[in-house]
């Protein structure tokens, strides 16, 4: 099976401060994977570089085995780290404006989720609360069907019933052969959801694991070896 | 049904617990076509990789079997079945004399107890 995401030796850095440093990892079909790490250890920035937003400073990126570009862009779902979606529209217009720019957009799963979550597409976004606004962009995400979906902090604004739901929608809803690469500070809320983790610590990475390889070895959750790993 | 999950073992694993259990509670009968790996897997809350996993494992113990086009199956076999029981009865009793020798009693005191219990709720 080929990898929907390969790094060899990927380093970033800004300026002098590098942010990943000789990063290797390969991601195969079919995967739910959460990147785990404290703040700055370099998740948004390996986000960004498989996303085609930052190009590496030295070593490489692949995507679907290719550079990312356009082609690589049909194939790759973003949910950025911010909200990047005009206010002044309403929830229907951008809809239409998804259908228009990505011809794998599924308009009636989109809506179909916005009526479950109760949300009004006549909404203008500006008069959406911060967490409808994140629940609405992940809807447009989620309802691309792409072979990688990058999700950079899907769930941390949204609540406990929404999270559950929208978990639920990951996992019943993306195709077999698709991946899923999620960055979370919340990893108890999501790592039955898991199949595989990233630690990264510093811009490297610290460990690569299955959930239950984890929970075998250690005899405890992911999230208790994060807390102890990263023990401040 | 909640699933539920402690954090220190496998999810894998409880989840081949809880589903044997489903079955000799009957809300999975002998001969009852399972649910599809996703539906169980979005019943659980858990990723389809981990629940896929887990069936594969009660197929291989001969709790389940798949027919190739119609779906999964509980067996219809009723001494697997009952083996299976006997399996998990064996691990409540030993749970239970060691909470009760953990409370001081004799094994020999923990069965009076149970037995004044039983007797107890009959009336």
């Amino acid at each position: 099976m080929n990898a929907l995401l390969e790094c060899r030796n990927l380093t970033k850095s800004y300026g002098r401060k590098p942010a990943l440093s000789n990063v290797d990892l390969t991601i195969s079909p079919g995967r739910i994977v959460g990147l785990l790490g404290p703040n700055g250890s370099g998740k948004s920035t390996l986000i960004k570089l498989a996303n085609g937003l930052l190009t590496p400073t030295a070593g490489e990126i692949l995507v679907c085995g290719k550079r990312p570009g356009v082609e690589s862009h049909l194939a790759v779902s973003y949910l950025p780290d911010k909200n990047y979606l005009n206010d002044w529209m309403r929830v229907s217009d951008i809809i239409s404006y998804f259908s228009d720019f990505y011809q794998n957009f599924d308009a009636s799963r989109a809506r179909d989720m916005l009526r479950r979550l109760d949300i009004d597409e006549r909404q203008r976004l500006k008069a959406l609360s911060k967490g409808t606004k994140e629940k609405v962009q992940l809807i447009l995400v989620m309802s691309r069907k792409a072979q990688l979906y990058l999700l950079d902090e899907p769930i941390g604004g949204v609540d406990p019933a929404a999270r559950d739901y929208i978990l639920n929608t990951i996992i019943t809803n993306y195709d077999e052969q698709a991946s899923i690469v999620l960055s979370t500070h919340l990893i108890a809320d999501i790592e039955k959801v898991l199949d595989d983790v990233i630690f990264l610590a510093e811009g490297r990475v610290a460990l690569v694991s299955s959930v239950d390889e984890i929970r075998e070895k250690n005899g405890k959750s992911v999230d208790a070896l994060f807390r102890e790993v990263y023990k401040c | 049904m909640a699933w539920q999950f402690d954090s220190d073992r496998p999810i894998y694993a409880q989840l081949v617990e809880q589903i044997k259990r489903l079955i000799l509670s009957g809300a999975y009968p002998p001969g009852s076509k399972l649910p599809s790996v996703r539906d169980l897997a979005a019943q659980a809350a858990v990723n389809p990789n981990t629940m896929q996993k887990a069936l594969a494992e009660l197929e291989t113990d001969g709790l389940l079997f798949t027919q190739r086009t119609a779906g999964r199956f509980v067996t219809e076999d009723d001494e697997v079945i009952q083996r299976l029981r006997q399996q998990l009865c064996q691990g409540i009793l030993e749970n239970f004399i060691q909470s009760m020798t953990g409370l001081g009693f004799t094994p020999q005191q923990a069965l009076e107890q149970l037995q004044i219990h039983v007797e107890g709720e009959k009336r």
